[in-house]
């Protein structure tokens, strides 16, 4: 019978939750790494006992801790994130060059084909790459020095490399997302890339439709049309069908186009889902509810899933690597909450239950498919 | 022998209880102290002293005998008394909320 497990980052350490395919039962194991900050967690499609984690501290730094049986024994790995060759600068908040400093690691995705390759987004904003397990990291320079490196800028959050997709059609196709740079594509396996952020429209920077400086919050795409770009930015639901050449708006009908994941259905590739925030300012649910937007049409319109969900008094929020999808054939869903719940759908989102709900701020929920 | 004490955060990534005894052939500093703690516990590596800057973290303190010495010179010799192994050289982590 398949299982599913969910792998919880948070504020204060990592929580593996685990049922039968059924969903209704929850095991919850953790924290894992208690007290460290896990950015995210996640495992290998590959082999999915093999588990990556971000584990970082504002005393201690940054570690990533590798698991071979999917969890239950952990062991640190190469923590040296060294730039190549000489970092340059950024845009700072107050418009001076600021030097890149390595600061955490946002993001890790570990390959479709080698349980030992894993890809690393980081803060200040590059991507590493190790093909030995974690052991070390060597950076894909050929983003940060592209060009336009020199122009990004941090968003509130930091300048972070948050997002990665890695195409699993067009071999060599991999996309990431930066705040607040923007959206970029490779297709030679990471080694040149170009600003894919022709279409977005951002009013809070000085040129609205400029090249780079977008913040763009999260991308998202459905494995059998990688073309199809999904896109979440700091304001605006985005999609793309070139490959992100060219983008167009598909808020529609949300009652606030600010949030922060975004996500697509395992089976159905226009079935899309975000978390409408009120605003940049106000980073809790409109109306103190908590509703998950669906869109069956790729976006334009929406409805508002609700069963159980809050519905007065809820301000929490949902950050970006907060959710994800299993591939049973009733599509579950799973997001977290900076409150400490983290919430599934076992019915594509018509019907949501807690299946914990006093975890610390959860950073990031990944979900892994077991058959 | 010497003597160093780590917060509970790294022994537990070290994977080690109580006080750390190590022996060092050179004259007690930081450097040498921490260097022969990062030969013993690779995975310590860059949680006390920055990776790229080899500098000591910010929120990460140095005592010594009753003294802060977080901002002595990398390769002055720490007190006679923690060379010796009658005091322990303590890596803190700095109370700073959180």
């Amino acid at each position: 019978m398949s299982h599913v497990r969910v792998l919880v980052g948070t504020k204060k350490g990592a929580f593996i939750l685990t049922s039968d395919g059924r969903r209704s039962q929850w095991k919850v194991e953790g924290p894992l790494f208690g007290g460290w900050e896990i950015y995210h967690l996640k495992g290998s499609p590959a082999d999915p006992d093999r588990l990556y984690a971000s584990q970082s501290s504002g005393w201690f730094g940054q570690l990533v801790q590798r698991s071979s049986d999917g969890g239950r024994t952990w062991e640190p790995v190469g923590n040296a994130f060294t730039y190549d060759g000489i970092a340059g600068t950024h845009q700072w908040y107050d418009g001076t060059a600021h030097p890149w400093e390595f600061k955490r690691v946002w993001h890790l995705e570990p390959s479709i084909e080698d349980p030992d390759t894993v890809y690393a987004g980081v803060e200040d904003a590059a991507l590493f790459k190790s093909a030995d397990g974690g052991k070390t990291w060597a950076e894909l320079s050929g983003l940060r020095k592209h060009g336009t490196g020199p122009r990004w800028q941090p968003g509130a959050g930091g300048m972070c490399l948050h997002t990665i997709l890695l195409d699993p059609v067009n071999k060599g196709r991999m996309f990431v997302a930066i705040s607040a740079a923007g959206a970029f594509r490779s297709d030679d396996h990471g080694a040149t890339w170009r600003p894919i952020n022709k279409g977005l429209r951002s009013e809070h920077i000085p040129d609205p439709t400029a090249e780079v400086g977008h913040c763009v919050h999260r991308i998202a795409l459905h494995p059998s049309r990688p073309e199809v770009l999904f896109m979440q930015k700091h304001w605006d639901i985005m999609r793309s069908d070139d490959s992100g050449d060219s983008w167009r708006e598909v808020s529609g009908n949300l009652p606030s186009d600010f949030g922060f994941p975004i996500e697509v259905h395992a089976h159905e590739p226009e079935t899309i889902y975000v978390v409408p925030i009120k605003s940049d300012g106000e980073h809790f649910p409109p109306d103190g509810k908590l509703r998950v937007y669906r869109s069956r049409t790729g976006g334009g319109e929406w409805e508002a899933l609700t069963k159980g969900l809050p519905q007065k008094d809820c301000y929490v929020n949902v950050l970006r690597d907060a959710m994800a999808v299993d591939s049973l054939d009733a599509c579950g869903i799973y997001f977290g909450t900076t409150g400490g719940q983290v919430y599934a759908s076992r019915d594509s989102g018509d019907t949501w239950e807690p299946i914990v709900r006093d975890l610390p701020a959860v950073y990031s929920v990944e979900v892994q498919t077991l058959r | 022998m010497i003597r160093v004490i780590l917060p509970a955060h790294l022994k537990n990534l070290a994977g080690i209880t109580g006080v750390l005894d190590l022996e060092i052939a050179t004259a007690a500093t930081q450097r040498s102290v921490l260097d022969a703690v990062e030969r013993a516990y690779p995975m310590l590596r860059g949680t006390i002293r920055d990776h790229a800057s080899g500098k000591r973290r910010p929120f990460v303190r140095f005592f010594a005998c009753g003294q802060d010495v977080s901002h002595e010179q990398a390769d002055a010799p720490l007190p006679e008394a923690v060379s010796l192994g009658r005091e322990p050289f303590m890596v803190i982590g700095a109370i700073a909320g959180g």
